[in-house]
């Protein structure tokens, strides 16, 4: 049973309760870029929008969902009480604080830079400030983390470390560190400018800093979807993990390749040599792998499930899986999602490839299929398999949870795939209306308004998965026992040093990050003169 | 079922595992590798590549002196039959905002932002590249067919970021000779 219920059900409300007004405000978004809405006459207004659904749904939403699962992990995995519940209060706090005093410079005009902060251009201080309190409550998680697998680990010397576990406490250090990239941007060069200690910036620095974090983060929004992948799916459909093995070395993989590619971010800037933007592309397609793996082990994990079933044939085992089951309808939709927005991603790091798609509309379609439709669909999931846990009490509306898991494909295809064909059209993104009356603009008319009925679909969805959950907080009680993760075929009893513990990993990790950015940011911080005056948001 | 018969059994299905296993992995490196090749393709044959170099200047000087004075930008003929194109971005517009340029003709652009991170996206080529304020943006380009093509500012600039539109007027060869005999920059201006 989970001990720190109150403490796990606090951080997965203000997740979702935070993702439910980012996706009012993504859904209007949409609608009013669209031909059918076309009224707004002040983009201003627009832009506050986007940068307080960018900043929740990047930076909230999936750091408190990532910590509450972390949480209810540990103690479920490692069957032992939460060390620390005190600091994870405090972590909690941190963020409810620092989520506050970033919202109210957006609110107030004060803060359009959107989420990735578009230095030279400069917010009102209190915005980055809150974003660093954010982060700074989260890696009390890390190193809660940290401390509460250090517990267990003398407790049960030398034995294999949960699986789950294993993974959740390699998505903290992938955090970590990836956090560090933004940290640096914020405390070395945004926050001094914003605090009006300075009048210069070096944008093109800012932006390698940027893109440190920028996609490395995508992978720790990745690590809860990857765990409910591998040790819910397989319990909730009686099936078991295809490797044990398998899935450490895919966790494994992320922490150490997802951190030096940020820079395919970077292949249209000046400030970065072809040289680094070339091993950037390189280590990003090596970051496929893990992914790829997953897909075989997990297949193969359910296909288990269905020839346990009766399941039989080349194909045939597919219609023995349980249909009806949530967590598997689930899967099925992250998975076909997941399988065009990887195709897309796969275009977007080849160096070449980008530059026919780079800033488009395009992107904004392959981060949603990822971001929002295959990893957030997890989430859902997620939510779904702990609710009964947290609350002590049955979720019951299963054909509700069906029809909103639905939604949330069907609106995400809908909303992405059109965003897909307007950014090869060359369709820049982050735009607040277009003339559609122009006559080279006015063909990609349907596919705005196509995506702007998806958003509508998925606000529908949200506001769906928001009513299951809040029911079951007053559902009949019934004791949903301990909470258990999925067993592989073969449970290791030992397991190689290097596959149970990190210091090899992220050694490698912080080397790799070194050699892949230490240079051009040595570089760009030597070379004189490429600091330009900011540009104050909102100022006179 | 005794317990060697268990070992056995398991040895086999971890045979049969591996073997899997290793089928996927091939799989999933041809994946990767067709990928690569198919940006290799690109780059060698369609001369698609990053900017090479870096190149800064001081956005605050831009308009006093150097390669990007207001009178210096637009198009040029270079002696060597080459076209230079050189613009600038600033909150919400790009000088020249219409860049005139001849068909079939390798060109240079050569630019820069006068404030705030802009990008220019050429719509219907794959043109496309940032504008960083410090740092020039070079980008070799080339046009298969004459006719006006939009350029929008890709980048999120500020409120006025979706008014920032340009265009690139793509005319016949030995028009734009003619209007480059006089030496000078040109733009669409007077067309």
């Amino acid at each position: 049973m989970l001990a720190n219920r109150k403490l796990i059900l606090a951080h997965f409300w203000l997740a979702f309760g935070v993702f439910g007004v980012a996706l009012t405000l993504g859904a209007w978004q949409m609608f009013i870029r669209s031909p059918i809405g076309t009224w707004l006459s002040n983009p201003e207004l627009y832009y506050r929008s986007l940068t307080a659904h960018g900043t929740v749904m990047g930076y909230v939403f999936p750091t408190l969902v990532a910590m509450g699962f972390g949480y209810a992990i540990s103690e479920s995995a490692l069957e032992q009480r939460l060390v620390g519940v005190r600091w994870a209060w405090t972590g909690f706090w941190l963020i409810v604080i620092g989520s506050i005093m970033a919202v109210i410079p957006i609110a107030l005009g004060r803060a359009s830079v959107l989420y990735t902060f578009y230095p030279p251009l400069i917010g009102n201080v209190f915005y980055y400030l809150g974003v660093v309190l954010v982060v700074v409550g989260s890696w009390i998680w890390v190193a809660l983390m940290s401390i509460n697998l250090r517990v267990w680990r003398k407790a049960h010397p030398g034995a294999p470390v949960p699986l789950a576990m294993f993974a959740n406490v390699a998505g903290s250090y992938l955090w970590a560190w990836t956090a560090v990239g933004a940290a640096l941007e914020l405390l070395l060069q945004i926050i001094p400018v914003a605090a009006g200690l300075k009048n210069t910036i070096d944008a093109g620095l800012a932006r390698v800093f940027f893109s440190w974090t920028l996609h490395a983060i995508v992978y720790f929004w990745l690590v809860p979807t990857y765990i409910a992948y591998y040790t819910l799916v397989p319990r909730a459909i009686g099936g078991r993990i295809y490797s044990d093995t398998m899935a450490r070395i895919s966790f494994i993989l992320f922490l150490v390749v997802a951190m030096p590619i940020g820079m395919h971010h970077t292949f249209a800037d000046p400030q970065v040599g072809a040289g680094f933007k070339f091993i950037h592309s390189a280590f990003t397609a090596l970051v496929a792998l893990p992914t790829l793996l997953t897909v075989f082990t997990i297949c193969a994990s359910i296909e288990i499930a269905a020839r346990l079933r009766g399941g039989r044939g080349l194909f045939g085992w597919i219609r023995a899986l349980p249909w009806d089951n949530p967590m598997l309808l689930a899967l099925a939709f992250s998975f076909v999602m997941l399988g065009f927005g990887g195709a897309g991603g796969l275009i977007n790091m080849s160096y070449q490839l980008d530059a026919s798609i780079h800033n488009t509309q395009w992107i904004t379609g392959h981060f949603h299929l990822i971001f929002g439709g295959a990893i957030v669909i997890m989430y859902f999931a997620i939510a779904y398999d702990l609710w009964p846990h947290l609350t002590g009490r049955e979720l019951i509306d299963v054909r509700l949870i069906r029809t909103q898991l639905w939604l949330w494909f069907i609106g995400m295809i809908v909303t992405t795939f059109p965003w897909h064909w307007v950014g090869i059209l060359g369709m820049p993104r982050r735009m607040a209306y277009f003339d559609f009356g122009d006559p080279a603009i006015a063909p990609q008319a349907l596919s705005v308004t196509f995506s702007a009925i998806g958003g509508f679909i998925l606000l529908t969805s949200g506001i769906l998965f928001l009513v299951v959950l809040a029911r079951g907080m007053r559902a009949p009680q019934a004791d949903a026992g301990p909470y258990r993760f999925a067993l592989a075929v073969h449970q290791p009893t030992t397991v190689p040093v290097a596959l149970n513990t990190y210091a090899l990993w992220v050694a490698l990790m912080i080397g790799l990050t070194l050699t892949n950015y230490g240079y051009p940011i040595v570089t760009l911080a030597l070379t004189e003169g490429t600091s330009v005056p900011a540009v104050y948001v909102g100022a006179q | 079922m005794s317990v060697e018969e268990t070992h056995e059994n398991g040895s086999a299905s971890a045979e049969v595992a591996a073997r899997v296993e290793r089928r996927w992995a091939t799989i999933a490196v041809i994946i990767i590798v067709a990928m690569a090749l198919l940006a290799a393709f690109a780059g060698i044959h369609r001369a698609t590549m990053p900017q090479p170099r870096v190149e800064t200047t001081d956005p605050s000087r831009i308009h006093l002196s150097g390669e990007f004075v207001e009178s210096n930008l637009g198009s040029v003929l270079e002696a060597n039959g080459n076209v230079t194109v050189r613009a600038i971005g600033q909150q919400y517009s790009f000088t020249p905002a219409c860049i005139v340029v001849p068909v079939d003709t390798p060109i240079t652009l050569r630019a820069t932002s006068a404030d705030v991170v802009h990008g220019i996206l050429v719509q219907g080529t794959n043109i496309n590249t940032m504008l960083v304020p410090g740092y020039v943006s070079e980008q070799l380009m080339r046009f298969t067919r004459t006719g006006d093509y939009l350029m929008p500012c890709q980048e999120f600039c500020s409120f006025g970021h979706e008014g920032m539109w340009g265009k690139v007027r793509v005319i016949d060869k030995t028009e734009f000779a003619d209007r480059a005999k006089g030496g000078g920059r040109l733009s669409c201006v007077g067309q």
